[in-house]
């Protein structure tokens, strides 16, 4: 099936996106503008009674958009393979907020249910006019309202029309958008879609070959551009030799202040311009530290913004009791890369003082404010359209590629397709923050924890902004000369130990470079989660064993959520704990309103350094289930990244430049060191309201792992990653 | 500046290119195929991965010159939605790629690691597959959908 097939009417009506030529929608007479406070802008009906469902966040692989058709076939009564999905396009939808915070189902999926809901309220509403039969008495089976011999469907009621129908929206954009409307959306015992494993929908075609990629998309006239990022931290232009690029055909420089970029009809010939220019840089003097003092450097920065997020009791007091025995720790974490598979892309056209941007920006609402602040145009001038990238963890580098394109489509009077090389993926993405955990506990002499603090003190998670709408958070930007405005903002561990007096706040520090830099943090998946649960989750551990108790019983006497228990409690007993060899380390936590543990089992070789996380099983609770097979690849993929963050993952710098630029500088995880098994169990509580599965696990596997080191080898690793060297250095040690 | 001529995907093209122009530039810009990925330009993910004789090669690094009068394979041509190769129709089982900008490479990489050696078991497999780079983390899926097309073969 065509994976962009909607909205196809031989009428007046014609709205037309036939794959693969990205043709822009026609906006046909008649429709409503496109407002949340418009039914027509979440769903219509086609002629042939096939569903559209316009959604503002877009799915990364996750199966986002088979759970959107679930929710909306339950609530219409229609076959889920009647439900189309159309997302991430400024054109077609509202700004939900993206791909953002693991709300694709708890947010976005929450207010197509009520559109949906509402759709048929209305449907069999005018379906009662139509037949003269009460609505109550009315049925509705796929698509087909009936009472008896009286029937009507919905494509003879709506389809290929509009329902101009208003719905009350709550006046916010972004993840908290949402509506309300009369309709009641049904009770999940009523569920006949909602819980079935149906299959995703882009997997055909990513395994065929037969449909594109952002990087795929082609525009007539095209040129292609590379953009030349500094060789080091903030640097200044101070000339260029264009000459030095005349002999490849048809190769142009664009320079606006500090940004530089080439352009030239061939692919090939716009990176061996971009390889040959020659550029005079200014330096910036040292503006980084050694990277063997970085976290002696974050322990004595001045602390910009502090923030106790918990707080109960008497810490200090607790701290002091006498007879306490007290256990403290320090963790630390290091800058990390987004390292998408790919470099990022987007291409750009200019045509009649309105853009188009397609990019593969998990926000590409926010790619359309960014785009047309940058550029000086109406928002309603410019276009954004989500094409799948080559992968996304949140804010990488496809924003910068999107604004980039933007500005080199205007500048050279033509369509242009930019994409990275390698290190633009990978030393100039936005990074995770580094950080260091310090933590301790009192232990009375009944081996009860009377006092707990655990406070994070690290660089911001967000420098520049999570999306793209201010040219300030973008290289682009930056290089001509706007300055960022950087958010304080880090974390706390997410939990319920139910410790008598506990603290848990976090300090933020000022970057190093306020513009251009290659270290500059924004949000890297599950931001400051695995970074904060490193440290906590260990901890936790560490404190057990000095309370002399096991971890899994020790959580369980602390955890006051019972949900948060019930998943210790499961993967306990799936992992059989109790029985299982050296080796084991459990953790667990929360992420808004989803609680996940995980129990590793780890092989160390002591000669090479190497840990191998062999098992893993996952106890796994995000309320109700909408797609379990779906939710089990995902808790896969984020259980396989946290383990390359865990044990591979730091990015490598200089005292003025990012020294990770490709994968033999930036390790990750490869198959020789996959697991040899993922055992999932979820968790169903169809009475409790969706939340997120496309973060939760990543933030439990690093302390997993970091416990069942310690438990194979007696030793503890309290910095990440454990890798090879560091592994044997330690070992050789102890 | 000299004209190449090989097949793609049984179809015969020509590229008039310089030599030392990597073969994907020439698939993708010139031929205006979609399939092979851009990943690294360094030979260490991938994502470019094409059959050059049946042969894995990663197409960032291959010259162009060195495809001429040769065949080439993309994971188009290795199988269809309608004539799927046994990894292609398993790795749809399995819903294995996320992103799926990686896919080429190991579909390509198992493809030829198969035809070698059919019963390859899982430490052969793990073997074959090093160098290979998937960041949404796909690898268990992987195998299990390797394993799974060994079954189907067999």
């Amino acid at each position: 099936m065509d994976r962009r097939e909607f909205f196809k009417t031989s009428g007046a009506l014609v709205v037309s996106f036939a794959a693969p030529s990205f043709e822009v929608i026609a906006q046909s007479a008649g429709k409503p503008a496109l407002l949340p406070g418009e039914l027509d802008s979440w769903i219509a009906i086609l002629p042939n009674g096939r569903v559209n469902a316009f959604f503002g966040k877009m799915d990364m692989g996750q199966g986002l958009d088979v759970a959107v058709a679930q929710v909306v076939a339950e609530e219409l009564d229609v076959g889920a393979d009647r439900v189309e999905v159309v997302m991430g396009d400024t054109g077609t939808s509202c700004n939900q907020g993206g791909a953002s915070g693991s709300t694709g189902v708890s947010n976005g999926v929450r207010l197509l249910r009520r559109a949906a809901a509402e759709a048929r309220r209305v449907l069999v509403e005018r379906a009662s006019e139509k037949l003269g039969v009460p609505a109550a008495e009315l049925k509705v089976m796929d698509g087909v309202v009936a009472a008896g011999d009286k029937k009507i469907t919905y494509a003879e009621l709506v389809g290929g029309r509009y329902f101009h129908h208003k719905v009350e929206w709550n006046k916010q954009v972004g993840n908290p958008m949402d509506i309300s409307v009369p309709a009641k959306a049904k009770a999940p015992a009523e569920y006949k879609v909602v819980g079935k494993p149906l299959p995703r929908r882009d997997v055909a075609w990513k395994v065929f070959g037969t449909d594109g990629f952002v990087t795929d998309v082609r525009r007539p006239g095209m040129l292609h551009a590379r953009v030349i990022r500094p060789p080091r931290a903030a640097c200044k232009v101070r000339g260029i030799d264009e000459s030095s690029i005349k002999a490849i055909r048809g190769a142009k420089v664009i320079r606006e202040k500090d940004f530089v970029a080439v352009v030239a009809p061939k692919e090939w010939d716009a990176v061996r311009a971009a390889q040959s220019l020659k550029v005079d840089w200014q330096p910036m003097e040292t503006p980084f530290p050694a990277m063997d003092q970085l976290y002696e450097h974050i322990r004595g920065a001045k602390v910009v913004k502090r923030q106790d997020e918990v707080k109960k009791g008497d810490v200090a007091a607790a701290f002091n009791a006498p007879g306490v025995k007290v256990v403290q720790a320090e963790y630390e974490w290091p800058f990390q890369s987004h390292a998408s598979m790919g470099p990022a892309c987007a291409v750009a056209e200019l045509k009649d003082g309105s853009c188009t941007v397609w990019t593969g920006s998990q926000k590409p609402h926010f790619v359309r404010d960014g785009v047309a602040r940058l550029l000086g145009l109406p928002e309603d001038k410019v276009r954004a359209i989500w094409v799948t990238g080559p992968g996304s963890y949140g804010r990488n580098d496809a924003g910068d590629a999107a604004m980039d394109a933007a500005f080199l489509a205007r500048a050279s009077g033509k369509p242009v397709r930019v994409q990275g090389m390698r290190a633009d993926g990978t030393a100039w993405d936005p990074k995770g923050p580094a950080c260091v955990h310090r933590a301790r506990a009192a232990i009375d002499a009944s081996g009860k924890v009377v006092a707990y603090e655990f406070v994070s003190k690290g660089f911001s998670r967000q420098h520049i902004a999570t999306n793209e709408s201010q040219p300030a958070d973008s290289l682009i930007g930056q290089a001509m000369g706007v300055p960022p405005k950087p958010n304080q903002i880090f974390g706390v561990p997410a939990e319920s130990y139910g410790f008598e007096n506990k603290l848990l706040g976090w300090e933020t520090i000022a970057q190093f470079v306020d513009h251009c830099s290659p270290l500059r943090t924004a949000h890297l998946r599950d931001p400051v989660g695995p970074e904060i649960h490193f440290g906590s989750e260990q901890f936790v551990d560490e404190v057990a064993r000095a309370a002399g108790a096991d971890p899994v019983e020790f959580r369980l006497r602390y955890l006051t959520d019972p949900r948060h228990a019930a998943v210790v409690k499961a993967v306990a007993e799936k992992s059989g704990w109790a029985s299982l060899g050296k080796g084991k380390g459990i953790a667990f936590a929360d992420r808004n309103g989803t609680a996940v543990a995980v129990v590793a089992q780890v092989e160390v070789d002591r000669a090479s350094g190497r840990v191998w996380a062999r098992k893993l099983w996952v106890a796994h609770d995000c309320g109700l289930i909408i797609n379990p097979e779906i939710l089990r690849t995902t808790i896969e993929g984020n259980v396989v990244q946290g383990l390359s963050r865990v044990l591979f993952e730091e990015v490598r710098f200089d005292r003025d430049s990012v020294q990770s630029v490709d994968w033999a500088s930036y390790p990750i995880l490869e198959m020789g060191d996959a697991p040899e098994s993922i055992e999932v169990t979820l968790i169903d509580r169809p009475e409790v309201a969706p939340s997120g599965a496309g973060e939760p696990t990543i933030r439990v596997i690093p302390a997993a792992v970091g416990n069942a080191f310690f438990d194979a080898t007696g030793v503890r690793l309290r910095r990440a990653p454990l890798s090879p060297e560091r592994v044997k250095a330690a070992l050789a040690k102890a | 500046m000299a004209t190449y001529r090989f097949t793609v995907d049984g179809k015969r093209v020509s590229v008039d290119a310089q030599p030392e122009m990597p073969l994907l530039y020439a698939l993708r810009d010139d031929l205006g195929l979609n399939n092979p990925h851009f990943g690294c330009g360094l030979a260490q993910c991938g994502a470019c991965t094409v059959h050059l004789e049946g042969e894995p090669v990663r197409s960032c690094v291959l010259p162009v010159s060195a495809a001429a009068n040769k065949k080439v394979t993309t994971i188009a041509g290795l199988g269809t939605p309608d004539k799927p190769h046994p990894l292609q129709a398993a790795y749809v089982a399995e819903g294995v790629p996320q992103c799926g900008y990686c896919i080429n490479g190991w579909v390509m990489t198992a493809a030829a690691a198969l035809k070698k050696n059919p019963k390859a078991s899982d430490a052969e497999l793990r073997e074959a597959l090093a160098g290979l780079k998937c960041r949404c983390g796909t690898h268990v899926a992987i195998l299990r959908a390797i394993k799974r097309a060994q079954s189907s073969m067999a």
